[in-house]
């Protein structure tokens, strides 16, 4: 009887552990994400603005390009909600219509720029000597350009439109990659488990991208939600200046420009899609938050050289 | 120390070389060359082969930039393609301005970010700390021109406090100067600040921990000379060195700020520039931005070096 409980127990304790480690650290991060008040406020923003950009003639109460001269800057309220601009143009359906542009260049150029900035942040700490010395020392040229500055110049030679702004805002981001990557490869390269994966005979390249680069990836996370949230204000920078997304297609940034002229008159023209940038760069920032908390990040960078 | 400058120096240099050759690179990529643009569609074969050869564009690219890269140490960015002046002279015109309202901006952010850093240190994890960082969340997703816009619609459009836009210079008047300055300078200052109160704050986390601290408050020292003699001095070094590299956001920030109040500066002049395809005006602005953040760079270095002779040695400080 007593054998019996006791096989029942051990059953009992073996299927509890075996519960424990198969909640892995990822559930673990999951589930601390939840109970983190900025990621749920975040998500949810973010969310929103994802749908909008999915099905905007879905939620738009006007197609974003119907011009109606007879309702021309049209103070918010009534039948157009957040008013019309100087063509009567309805400025809620533009800025519907308008997310996608911002979440595609914020989202793209992080991409971007995380895909370049972590690889040449990799081979340079992990290589060191003197290509790693010449990749961080042209990042560090690049990183000591003031961002927009550099963007313009190469929007300018670019020309305008999404791909290309991806592309100017990617490059311009790229050096804050490669130093954060950069940093924490000097330090995880002389961690233990990684000198043993090299006397088992790993190969550079399975040492770089299964045992380094997944250590980084937590930092990464979070230094990507938060330069996602830069990105989208360098495109509406952009586009305010006039080079980003042009018309016809509505983007925040240049509706913002649009307004500009009738400030006086007719303040809501630029305010409402400012408050649109504002709210999409505060949704990152949030979630950014939230994941360094969650993930326990401490962003360090280390100035090179 | 002396063996420190000359370090630094030569990696500046290494630095502004290889911008120079970014540059320099950037125009080459431009669809069509210069001479094309100078002459317009219509020209013929032969004027176009005639310009080419006069600007040189015949001989082969490193030629081509050991001669730019050698006009501009001598000070010649070239000429605007649009208006013909010398891009020095245009630049030097218009860098009063920017550098007023950097400066103002600057000051701005330090009297509102290290208090308030120090605060939110002190009090980590009440009430007060969560509205500093709340407000530090805020203000990095502000961007600067609708924060510009926010500030003319209460200040201009609705109290009638502030004129909207356009700058005066210093000697005529410093009333007249500051009512032009505050709005532009509280744009760049806000968003900044909001940069830097971070720092300050983590900087003061991380000191108030050390063990030094802990030994000084083990000795008795009083909580006042903990706080000011001890945990202010050594925090305030990252913070300062913060401050100096993040001064190539404040310059670019600046660029749309000057747009949004009619601010005759460097950053009008790029973004006018940019709007007309002046490419010699954009190189130059580039170059420009470039040379001031690293010279400012160099001074936090030299005084960092000076302050903290860790530095001097190990070459590796830690920021951000």
């Amino acid at each position: 009887m007593n054998t019996k409980y006791s096989t029942r127990n051990e059953t009992a304790i073996t299927a509890v552990s075996r519960n424990v480690a198969k909640r892995s650290n990822f559930q673990r991060a999951i589930k601390r994400l939840l109970s983190n008040r900025y990621n749920i406020i975040g998500s949810a923003i973010l969310l929103f603005f994802i749908i909008l950009a999915l099905f905007p003639s879905l939620i738009a109460p006007y197609p974003p390009n119907e011009i109606n001269l007879e309702l021309t800057l049209r103070p918010p309220g009534g039948s157009h909600l957040l008013g019309t601009d100087k063509l009567g143009r309805d400025i809620l359906s533009r800025i519907i219509h308008g997310s996608s542009a911002s979440l595609t260049v914020g989202l793209g150029a992080v991409c971007f720029s995380f895909l370049c900035g972590t690889t040449l942040g990799l081979i340079a700490g992990y290589s060191g000597g003197r290509l790693g010395d010449t990749i961080m020392r042209i990042m560090d040229a690049l990183w000591s350009l003031p961002a927009i500055i550099l963007a313009l110049a190469i929007a300018t030679v670019l020309g305008p439109g999404v791909r290309n702004i991806i592309l100017s805002v990617g490059i311009t981001f790229t050096p804050a990659f490669a130093r954060i990557v950069y940093a924490e490869v000097l330090v995880i390269k002389e961690q233990v488990y990684v000198r043993a994966a090299k006397s088992l005979g790993a190969s550079n390249f399975r040492i770089v991208f299964f045992e380094i680069f997944p250590n980084t990836a937590a930092s990464l996370v979070v230094y990507g939600s938060l330069m996602a949230g830069q990105a989208i204000i360098a495109e509406a920078g952009l586009s305010f200046l006039g080079i980003g997304v042009v018309a016809p297609q509505a983007a925040w940034g240049s509706m913002l420009r649009a307004g500009y002229a009738f400030f006086r008159i007719a303040p809501w023209v630029s305010i409402f899609p400012g408050l649109a940038i504002f709210l999409l760069v505060l949704a990152f920032n949030f979630l950014g938050d939230g994941l360094r908390d969650a993930l326990d990040v401490k962003l360090v960078e280390t100035k090179v050289g | 120390m002396f063996r420190y400058i000359l370090r630094r120096i030569y990696q500046m240099i290494v630095i502004l070389v290889i911008v120079s050759f970014v540059v320099f690179l950037l125009i080459q990529l431009i669809p069509g060359d210069v001479a094309t643009a100078l002459l317009g569609e219509g020209a013929s074969e032969k004027d176009y082969q005639l310009l080419r050869e006069k600007l040189g564009l015949d001989r082969p690219i490193y030629i081509r930039y050991l001669k730019w890269a050698g006009n501009m140490l001598r000070g010649d960015l070239g000429h605007s393609v649009i208006n013909k002046f010398p891009v020095t002279q245009l630049f030097a015109q218009r860098l009063p301005y920017t550098i007023q309202l950097a400066v103002c901006g600057m000051i701005l952010a330090i009297v509102i970010s290290i208090p308030l850093g120090i605060v939110a240190a002190l009090k980590q994890n009440s009430v007060i700390d969560a509205s500093i960082r709340g407000f530090s969340t805020f203000g990095t997703a502000m961007p600067n021109f609708w924060l510009g816009l926010i500030l003319i619609l209460i200040f201009s459009l609705w109290l009638r406090w502030l004129p909207s836009s356009g700058m005066t210079s210093l000697s005529n008047g410093f009333f007249k100067w500051l009512a032009r300055m505050i709005m532009p300078a509280m744009t760049i200052g806000i968003r900044f600040s909001a940069i830097v109160v971070r720092q300050t704050r983590a900087a003061f986390l991380e000191i108030l921990k050390a063990d030094y601290i802990r030994t000084a408050r083990a000795k008795g020292v009083s909580e006042f000379s903990v706080n000011y003699k001890h945990v202010l001095r050594n925090a305030l070094i990252p913070v300062v060195t913060v401050i100096g590299l993040q001064l190539g956001r404040l310059i670019g920030g600046a660029v749309v700020t000057e747009m949004i109040f009619q601010v005759p500066g460097m950053g009008s002049l790029i973004a006018d520039a940019v709007f007309s395809r002046d490419i010699a005006v954009i190189q130059g602005g580039v170059m420009i931005a470039t040379l001031g953040v690293l010279g400012i760079n160099f001074i936090v270095d030299i005084v960092y070096g000076i302050v903290d002779p860790r530095v001097r040695t190990s070459g590796v400080r830690k920021s951000r």
